[in-house]
C-alpha cells in the first residue's frame, strides 16, 4: 500500500512536470500550481515514508511495474533504510517548495525551472523506491540531469555554464561507475533485483573493488574530496530553492546510494573498509570547512560546508562499517544512527542556510558577502533565522548539528575496543579531525554571519535591502523550528531511527528514555548523557533571569552615541573589518599545507606610477594533482582521435575489419 | 524531601560559583600585584565594579542591533549553566547528567560564538579583529579540548564529570596520558580565558588584545554581564582542573552536611592555590606574538591526541 501511494505520487509530480511547459503563457499561475502541486505531494511522501519507519505501515511487499528491461520489470519497496530517506528528502522538498512559492516569484525565466523541479523530485524519490539495479541506474541518471537542467537555468552566465560541463561529466562519471559496481555484483547470472543481489556470495576482492566503485560513483555525487570538485561550482549556480535541495538533499541521495550498496548488498564488509571511509570522511570534513571559510561567495561557502558536512556523516558510517566487522552490535547501532542523524541535521539546517543566501540574492541582488552588511536591521526576520542556522550549523548546543556530532564523538570514545591496529591509529586522529573542523565550521559561520548580517552596510544595494515574502520567511522559520525540535527531542528521532539501525547493522541504539530528563543516553548512564531540552530550559531560564534583575533592580536605561571604536571611530565603512581580513590569520595559519597559498606583492620601481599590487594565491589542489593532467590528457588523445573523422570510406572499411579481426582473434584466445 | 534537598544543593552550586567568580578575579589581581610589589587594588574590587558598571546607563553605538544587546545576556547564561555543571565542591548533583563535559565545551563555544558576532555587530575594525583572533584561537583550543576529554573519558570510561570525579577519586594513580592531558587543559585554559601569554586582560588599546577588543563597544550593565561571565569562565577551568585532576574533598552524591562543608572548604583551598599558581605563571613569561600562539595551542592539541593515542594503544598508559 505505502509504495502505491508513494508510485503514484511520483507519477504525478511527472505529470506536473509535463505539464509545466504548457503553463508557461502565465509563469505567475503556473509557479504557483507547479511549487503547490510538487510541495503537497512532498508532503504525502515524506508522510508514507514518516509511516513505514515507525512501522505503522508495511512497505516492505514489492510491486513490480511492467517497465523497464522486459525480463526484469521495475521492482519497487519502501524498506526502513528508504523510508528514513524518504523523510529527510521528502521534507527538504515540500519546504522548498514553500520558499519557491515566494522565491520562484522573482524568476526571470520559469520556464526553465519550473518543469525540471518537479522532475528532480520525482527521480530523488524512484531513487528511494527502486529495488533493482536498472530502475535504481535510471532514477540515479534522471535525478542528475534533472538538476543539471537546474544548474543550467540561468545559462547566459559563463560561470554557470562551466558549472553546468564540470557537473554533467562529474554526473555521469559517477553513474558510470555505479552502472559497473552493480554489473559486478549482480554476476554472470544477471541477478539485478536487490532481494536476489543481497543472496550472492561474492568473494573478498570483488567486494572490495565494490566499495571502490560505489566510492567514486556514490562519493562523487555526495561530494567527497577529491571528488567534490564540481559541488561548489554547481550548487551555487542554481536558484536558491534548488541550491538548498542539491546541497541538504540530493547529497543524502548519494549517502542512501552508498549505505544501501555497502551495508546492505554487497555482503559482508573486510576491516579495512573503515579505514578507507573513515579516512576520506576526515579528509573531507576538513578540506570542506577550509574551503569554506575562505570564501567570499555566500552561495559557494554553503556548499563547500555541505562538503564538510558529507565528511562528518561519512565519519559515522566508517565507525559503524568497523564496529560491524568486529561485531560490536551496540556501538555499531551508535555510530549508524549518528551517520543518519546528521544526514538528516545537515538537510535541516543546510536548507535553512541556502534560503536565507537566497533571501539575501532576493533583497540585495549580492552573493558576495564582501559587499553586503548591516542586514540585521533591514531584514529582521531572515536575520534571525540565519542565525539560528549557523548556530545549528555551527554544531552549538541547544540546536541539532550539536547531537549528532556529539553522538559521533561517543562512538569514537567506544572504539579502542577495535582490534586492528590501524583502526586504533586512525580512529583518535579522525576525532580529532571532526573536533577541527566542528571548529572550523563555527569561525566559518561567525565570518559569514557577521560579515553578511552585522556590522555596517557596505553598498547601497545593502543599506536599502527590503525583507523578503512571507512564504520564504514560514519556510525558514519552520526549518529553523525543526532543527530547535530535533536539538532538544534528539530522543525522538533516535527511536524512530531504530528501525533502520536494525536493518543495516542488526542491532538498535537503545530506547531513549522520553521522561523524566528528555536526555539521551547513548551507551549507559554512567558514561554519558545529554539533555539538549534542560540546557535550552536553563539558557533561557538563566538568562531571562539576569535581565529581568538587571532591569529591575539596577538600570534599564538606554543612550544611543557614536561608536567608540577606541576613540577614533571611522564613518566609512570600508574602515570595517572585511571577509578576507576576517579569514587572514586562518588561511595564514592553515593556508600554506591545506592550499599552498601565499601571498604576491609586487612594488613598482621608483618612479612607476602604476599602483602597488598585492594578490592571495590559492590553489585547490585535488583539481591541480588530479583533475589537470586527466583533463590534459583526454584533450590530447581527443585531438590525436580527431584525424579519424576525416578518412576516406576504404579506410574506415579497413578499420571496421581490422577491428573485427582483433575481436575474433580475442575470442579464440579466450576460448 | 529528598527531591528538594537535592534542587537546593545544585541551586547552592549555581549561586555558589556566581558570588565566587568575582572573588578570584579579584584574587588573581591582588596576587599579581604583590608579586610586582605593588599594592594592588583590594580583593574585593571586581564587585564593586561590577556593582558600579551594573547601575550606570548604556551607551548603544548608533547602530547596534537587538543581536548587540541580547548577547551579553545569552553569553552569560551559556557560562553559568556550564559552570554550574561542573562539580565544585560535591559531585552526582541533581541536574549533572544534563550535560557531560563535551556539552559543556560546546556551551563555551556558543558563548564564544556570539561573543565574537557582538563583536562584530557595530562594525569598527577592533571588534573584526578580536573576532577574528578569537576564532583562530578556538579553531586550535576546541580540538585540544576535545582530545583532553577524550583522554580523560577514556581513563575514566565516562564523559560525566560526576563519575570521572569519582573513578579519579577511587582509582588515583600516575598515568602518562592523564599528564599530557592536564598540561593541554593547562594551555587551553590560559588561552580561553586571554590570559598571558595568549592575551593580556590588562590592556586595552593594544593591537594584539583580543578578547578586549571584542568588547570595547561594550558599557554599563552590558559590560557588567560580560565581565561576571569572563570570571565566571576563569572560575569554571579552575574548578575544572580541581575536579578532574585534584578530586580530593569533594562530596560524594547524596551526602550529608558536613561532607558539602568539608568539600566546600577544600575547594576554597583548589582554587586559591589554583590562582597562586596561575598568577606565579603569568608574571614568569611573557606575552606571545599573535602568530606564536597557534604552535602554542597546536602543542595542546599534540598533547592531547598523543595521549589519547596511547590510551588507544594501551589502557594502561
Amino acid at each position: 500500500m505505502p509504495v502505491v501511494v508513494a508510485l503514484w505520487s511520483v507519477a504525478v509530480l511527472i505529470a506536473t512536470a509535463a505539464l509545466a511547459p504548457l503553463l508557461v503563457g502565465r509563469p505567475h499561475g503556473a509557479t504557483r500550481f507547479v511549487y503547490t502541486v510538487a510541495g503537497l505531494v512532498a508532503l504525502v511522501l515524506a508522510a508514507t515514508g514518516g509511516a513505514v519507519l515507525l512501522g505503522l505501515a508495511d512497505g516492505s511487499r514489492e510491486v513490480v511495474l511492467p517497465i523497464g528491461l522486459p525480463w526484469i520489470g521495475a521492482h519497487f519497496r519502501i524498506d526502513p533504510l528508504s523510508s528514513f530517506f524518504l523523510v529527510v528528502i521528502d521534507l527538504g522538498a515540500a519546504l522548498a517548495s514553500l520558499y519557491a512559492l515566494g522565491y520562484g516569484a522573482h524568476e526571470e525565466h520559469p520556464e526553465r525551472v519550473l518543469p525540471f523541479f518537479p522532475a528532480f523530485l520525482a527521480g530523488m524519490n524512484l531513487v528511494l523506491l527502486a529495488a533493482d539495479a536498472f530502475g535504481f541506474l535510471v532514477a540515479w541518471e534522471f535525478m542528475s540531469l534533472a538538476s543539471w537542467a537546474l544548474v543550467m537555468a540561468h545559462h547566459h552566465e559563463e560561470e554557470n555554464r562551466r558549472a553546468g560541463f564540470v557537473y554533467l561529466v562529474m554526473a555521469s562519471f559517477g553513474t558510470l561507475m555505479l552502472l559497473l559496481a552493480f554489473g559486478l555484483m549482480a554476476g554472470p547470472g544477471g541477478a539485478y533485483g536487490f532481494a536476489e543481489m543481497r543472496d550472492l556470495a561474492r568473494s573478498e576482492w570483488l567486494r572490495g573493488l565494490v566499495l571502490g566503485l560505489v566510492l567514486l560513483g556514490a562519493g562523487s555525487k555526495a561530494g567527497l574530496v577529491p571528488l567534490h570538485v564540481w559541488l561548489p561550482l554547481a550548487h551555487p549556480a542554481a536558484p536558491s530553492h534548488v541550491s538548498a535541495l542539491m546541497s541538504g538533499v540530493m547529497t543524502k541521495v548519494a549517502v542512501y546510494g552508498f549505505v544501501r550498496i555497502v551495508f546492505d548488498l554487497v555482503g559482508e564488509p573486510a576491516w579495512w573498509w573503515s579505514v578507507v571511509v573513515l579516512g576520506l570522511g576526515a579528509l573531507t570534513a576538513v578540506l570542506g570547512v577550509l574551503h569554506a571559510i575562505l570564501e567570499r561567495d555566500f552561495k559557494r561557502l554553503l556548499a563547500y560546508s555541505t562538503v564538510e558536512n558529507i565528511g562528518i556523516v561519512f565519519i559515522g558510517l566508517g565507525l559503524a562499517l568497523a564496529f560491524r566487522v568486529n561485531g560490536m552490535a551496540g556501538p555499531a547501532a551508535l555510530a549508524i544512527t549518528a551517520a543518519l542523524f546528521h544526514a538528516l541535521n545537515h538537510s535541516l539546517f543546510k536548507g535553512l542556510m541556502f534560503f536565507g543566501a537566497g533571501a539575501v540574492l532576493t533583497a540585495t541582488g549580492e552573493r558576495d558577502i564582501e559587499k553586503l552588511g548591516g542586514l540585521i536591521h533591514r531584514l529582521p526576520v531572515t536575520a534571525f533565522v540565519v542565525l539560528g542556522g549557523a548556530m545549528a550549523i555551527s554544531a552549538l548546543p541547544p540546536l541539532n548539528g550539536f547531537v549528532s556530532e556529539w553522538m559521533i564523538f561517543q562512538a569514537v570514545l567506544l572504539s579502542p575496543d577495535l582490534p586492528q591496529w590501524p583502526l586504533k591509529f586512525m580512529v583518535p586522529a579522525v576525532g580529532a579531525a571532526l573536533a577541527f573542523s566542528a571548529a572550523l565550521a563555527g569561525a566559518c559561520f561567525v565570518r559569514a554571519y557577521g560579515i553578511a548580517f552585522l556590522g555596517r552596510p557596505r553598498s547601497t544595494a545593502s543599506a536599502e535591502a527590503r525583507e523578503v515574502d512571507g512564504f520564504s520567511r514560514l519556510a525558514m522559520g519552520l526549518l529553523l523550528a525543526l532543527c530547535l525540535l530535533a536539538g532538544i527531542v534528539p530522543g525522538l528521532v533516535i527511536d524512530a531511527m531504530g528501525s533502520v539501525a536494525t536493518q543495516i547493522v542488526g542491532h538498535a541504539m537503545p530506547a531513549q528514555p522520553l521522561l523524566p530528563s528528555l536526555s539521551i543516553v547513548p551507551v549507559s548512564e554512567s558514561r554519558s548523557s545529554y539533555s539538549g531540552m534542560l540546557v535550552f530550559v536553563f539558557i533561557l531560564m538563566s538568562s531571562g533571569l539576569a535581565m529581568w534583575a538587571i532591569h529591575r533592580w539596577a538600570s534599564r536605561v538606554v543612550r544611543r552615541g557614536p561608536a567608540w571604536d577606541c576613540g577614533f571611530p571611522d564613518a566609512s565603512p570600508v574602515t570595517q573589518y572585511a571577509a578576507d581580513s576576517f579569514a587572514m590569520p586562518i588561511r595564514r595559519v592553515f593556508g600554506p599545507v591545506a592550499f599552498r597559498s601565499h601571498i604576491e606583492r609586487s612594488m613598482p620601481p621608483p618612479g612607476d606610477p602604476s599602483p602597488a599590487t598585492l594578490k592571495v594565491v590559492r590553489h585547490d589542489l585535488s583539481w591541480e594533482i588530479l583533475y589537470a593532467p586527466i583533463a590534459g590528457r583526454v584533450s590530447w588523445l581527443g585531438e590525436r582521435l580527431n584525424t579519424l573523422q576525416f578518412l576516406s570510406i576504404r579506410s574506415y572499411l579497413s578499420l571496421v575489419f581490422v577491428a573485427l579481426v582483433g575481436l575474433l582473434v580475442v575470442v579464440a584466445i579466450w576460448a | 524531601m529528598g527531591l528538594i534537598r537535592e534542587m537546593a544543593v545544585q541551586g547552592a552550586q549555581m549561586v555558589f560559583v556566581l558570588l565566587l567568580a568575582p572573588l578570584l578575579l579579584g584574587l588573581t589581581r591582588k596576587l599579581k600585584a604583590r608579586m610586582l610589589d605593588r599594592v594592588g587594588p583590594p580583593i574585593l574590587q571586581p564587585y564593586r565594579d561590577l556593582l558600579k558598571l551594573v547601575r550606570k546607563d548604556v551607551v548603544l553605538a548608533e547602530n547596534a542591533s537587538w543581536l548587540f544587546r541580547v548577547a551579553p545576556y545569552l553569553i552569560f547564561a551559556a557560562t553559568w549553566v556550564a559552570a554550574a555543571l561542573v562539580p565544585t565542591f560535591a559531585t552526582g548533583l541533581q541536574f549533572s547528567w544534563t550535560a557531560d563535559l563535551i556539552a559543556i565545551t560546546a556551551l563555551l563555544a556558543s558563548a564564544r560564538f556570539f561573543l565574537a558576532l557582538a563583536g562584530m555587530d557595530i562594525g569598527t575594525a577592533f571588534g573584526g579583529i578580536g573576532a577574528s583572533r578569537e576564532m583562530l584561537f578556538a579553531s586550535l583550543a576546541e580540538p585540544a579540548m576535545i582530545m583532553m576529554v577524550f583522554v580523560v573519558a577514556l581513563v575514566a570510561g565516562s564523559t560525566q564529570l560526576s563519575w570521572v570525579a569519582n573513578f579519579m577519586l577511587t582509582h588515583a594513580s600516575l598515568r602518562v596520558s592523564l599528564g599530557m592531558a592536564l598540561v593541554a587543559l593547562i594551555i587551553v585554559a590560559l588561552a580561553e580565558n586571554a590570559r598571558i601569554p595568549v592575551d593580556n586582560p590588562a590592556t586595552h588599546l593594544e593591537l594584539t588584545m583580543v578578547h578586549e577588543a571584542m568588547v570595547l563597544e561594550y558599557s554599563g550593565r552590558h559590560l557588567a554581564v560580560i565581565e561576571l561571565a569572563a570570571a565566571l569562565k576563569l572560575l569554571l577551568y579552575v574548578s575544572l582542573i580541581a575536579c578532574v585532576f585534584v578530586p580530593w574533598g569533594l562530596a560524594p552524591p547524596r551526602s550529608g552536611f558536613w561532607p558539602l562543608v568539608v568539600g566546600a572548604g577544600t575547594y576554597l583551598a583548589k582554587i586559591s592555590v589554583g590562582a597562586f599558581l596561575l598568577v606565579l605563571f603569568e608574571t614568569s613569561i611573557a606575552k606571545m606574538r599573535v602568530f606564536r600562539v597557534p604552535e602554542f595551542l597546536g602543542a595542546a592539541l599534540m598533547l592531547g591526541f598523543l595521549g589519547t593515542l596511547l590510551l588507544f594503544v594501551s589502557r594502561s598508559f
